[in-house]
């Protein structure tokens, strides 16, 4: 019977072309609006790196000042000392570990006719690229005996690889990048983490950086941070040396962690290397230290921002007043035709095919509203990319996969069905005599 | 057979109570051919729509076709008026966006036959009424007399043991009035059960017999029924 139902309520659409119009286009700006909001919700709020979200963590040490916390109510710092940073990646362990910082630098091309130009760059060890699953086009990342022996060589992303070497593989090319020369290990493949979990403080939803080269390189040729540097004494005077010394945290540190009892190793690890701190004179404060895995450090950065959940709430609400009027709509087309519902009473068909009939009709104008919707739904993330097009991290937010197609069309077929409960219901309630007579 | 003992009918508002039928009985045995007349408002649609189980009744009994129809849920209701009843209306009542084999189609999609059965079926029934070469026309593109031709085939295709006719003709004019009520009889000659209100006596007078209703009760005199309803 269903075919017999769908055909039904393709002719109940043609019969009604005004009203089924004006209940698919309800639909489908309700659906539209709707989806525009869910769909940067989604990718701001979903899992970067689903298949090990839950195996990488990222530290937290709580070296702040003693009289407060780093952030309300008693957050430890959401960075990590040079100090500390080192001392745990010389402990090493975690089954990997990374740590990284963000910083600028200027890259000079070969030949005379093309000019310098700045980059941002990150300083990191050789597990960043196994750590984060980061793709290579050609050849791979450092070892971790260039991370000790500071060996100049970096890794260039897709794009400017196409810019130095037009696209070609330059594994084994060397580049200058502020007078020195470093030789090249690999190129990325495409890659944009969203939310740009790695390092927060840097713009969450910022493109990765252009080239990486390693940490004790970056610190040998004191190459400052580009992101946020927070301190809460001042630095001593005695230059790069001091401010490394210091208790300023600018840098990230994550591991990598398989399981609860690694987890709580490394957990009693940085307890027990904090309260060998607190014997130093350092880490003043209640032991507060921790293991964040990818979901969590998203949720604990307020990755999803509460404008964006308000204004996901308030689509959300003008999607149920397009539904209710589409519900009046509905109303509006069974009265329309209650002497066909009385005819088919009359010939048969039990309250249960009359509600089918309608349901099917109604899912069919679903169907129709979410196709609708989802053009909608692009015009809308088309106008949300134009009206911030100075903002270059919107372009990462604004953009439409399948999920959210199929999403958008299963939500109209879904809103659409749930509008037509009432009006279906109501057409089951037809006498079916009561028309027989002035039909 | 069909089986009204004492049946009632009231219509209630807050204010009003109406009363369409009072202790109205009734047997129709299998087979016959029974008009049934009265003056407006005497309540022959509603005992039609009683008899079609389109509507309940308020006290009584009802046994169609030996089953008593009280306190059947809508479900059972719809498969027995599916099966045992076909319905023609005063207004042929096809539905206009279809065409004619797909108008004749719809009480057998409600009754679940399959497509080859269905198939077979409407399209005995539009020869037996003359209409197979108009199978793929809209109903607007029928005569009147034509529709209404259609409406007995859609009422028939199920094969029903009662068929109930609400001023059959009342809308065509005397040539294809003619041509319905001689279709009557022959559906009447194959052994199916006709009741048929009308307000015509000429048409009354061609059944078997003829009831004539006033006041919402069935008139004791038959002789009556029909004077009455050549002079209504």
């Amino acid at each position: 019977m269903f075919r017999y139902y769908l055909k039904l309520g393709l002719l109940g659409i043609r019969q009604n072309p005004i009203l089924s119009g004006l209940m698919v286009a309800a639909i489908a700006i309700g659906i539209g609006a709707c989806m525009t909001m869910v769909t940067i919700h989604y990718v701001m709020s979903g899992d970067p790196i689903p298949q090990k979200s839950d195996q990488l963590f990222y530290v937290q040490l709580d070296s702040w000042s003693p009289t407060e916390p780093a952030d309300e109510p008693n957050e430890p710092p959401d960075q990590v000392t040079y100090l500390d940073a080192t001392a745990l990646l010389k402990a090493g362990n975690a089954r990997r570990q990374v740590v990284s910082y963000r910083s600028g630098r200027v890259i000079e091309p070969a030949g005379q006719e093309s000019r310098p130009f700045e980059i941002d760059a990150r300083s990191t060890t050789s597990d960043f690229f196994a750590m984060f699953s980061v793709p290579f086009l050609y050849g791979s990342g450092w070892d971790a005996s260039a991370d000790a022996n500071r060996e100049q060589v970096v890794v260039l992303d897709r794009a400017t690889n196409e810019r130095l070497f037009g696209g070609e593989n330059s594994v084994g090319e060397r580049i200058v990048m502020n007078g020195d020369s470093y030789r090249v290990t690999g190129v990325l493949d495409e890659w944009l983490p969203i939310p740009k979990f790695y390092d927060l403080t840097t713009g969450e939803f910022n493109d990765p950086e252009s080239v990486y080269f390693p940490f004790s390189v970056s610190i040998d040729k004191e190459i400052p941070g580009h992101g946020n540097t927070n301190c809460w004494k001042p630095v001593p005077d005695g230059g790069w040396q001091s401010f490394l010394n210091s208790e300023c945290v600018w840098m990230q540190f994550w591991v990598e962690l398989h399981g609860d009892e690694e987890v709580r190793e490394y957990q009693a690890f940085l307890d027990a290397y904090a309260e060998s701190q607190k014997a130093l004179g350092r880490f003043q404060r209640p032991l507060n230290n921790r293991l964040s895995d990818v979901m969590t450090h998203l949720e604990n950065g307020e990755v999803v921002d509460q404008s964006v959940r308000i204004l996901l709430v308030l689509a959300v609400l003008f999607l149920v007043v397009c539904l209710l009027n589409t519900i009046g709509l509905l109303l509006a087309k069974v009265m329309r035709r209650s002497g066909d519902i009385c005819l088919r009473r009359a010939l048969g068909a039990p309250r249960a095919a009359v509600f089918s009939q309608y349901i099917v009709e109604a899912g069919v104008i679903g169907l129709c509203g979410g196709a609708l919707g989802v053009l909608l739904t692009w015009l809308g993330l088309q106008g949300v990319r134009g009206l911030y097009s100075d903002l270059e991290f919107v372009k990462n937010l604004a953009q439409l996969d399948w999920v959210m197609v199929l999403t958008a069309v299963v939500l109209a077929i879904l809103s659409a069905l749930g509008a037509a409960l009432y009006p279906t219901w109501q057409a089951c309630r037809i006498h079916p005599a009561s028309q027989l007579k002035t039909l | 057979m069909l089986r009204m003992t004492k049946l009632s009918k009231v219509y209630r508002t807050d204010s009003v109570e109406t009363h369409a039928l009072r202790e109205f009985s009734l047997q129709v045995d299998e087979g016959e051919f029974v008009s049934v007349t009265g003056p407006s408002g005497s309540g022959k649609t509603t005992f039609l729509n009683i008899a079609g189980l389109l509507e309940e009744f308020t006290s009584g009994s009802y046994e169609l076709d030996g089953r008593d129809v009280a306190g059947l849920d809508d479900r059972e209701r719809s498969k027995l008026r599916n099966e045992k009843i076909g319905f023609i209306f005063q207004n042929f009542n096809l539905i206009p966006e279809l065409d004619i084999f797909d108008n004749v189609d719809v009480p057998l999609r409600y009754r679940g036959f399959n497509a080859a059965e269905r198939r077979k079926r409407i399209e005995h029934v539009l020869d037996m009424v003359g209409l197979s070469s108009r199978s793929k026309h809209l109903p607007s593109q029928l005569s009147g007399g034509q529709q209404q031709r259609v409406a007995i085939a859609r009422a028939l295709a199920g094969e029903p043991r009662f068929l109930l006719a609400d001023e059959p003709t009342g809308n065509l004019d005397s040539q294809m009035a003619s041509s319905v009520m001689d279709l009557l009889h022959e559906i009447h000659g194959a052994g199916t059960t006709i009741i048929m209100v009308t307000h015509e006596a000429n048409l009354a007078s061609q059944s078997q017999r003829n009831i004539y209703v006033r006041d919402g009760r069935v008139s004791s005199e038959p002789g009556l029924a029909l004077a009455n309803a050549a002079n209504g």
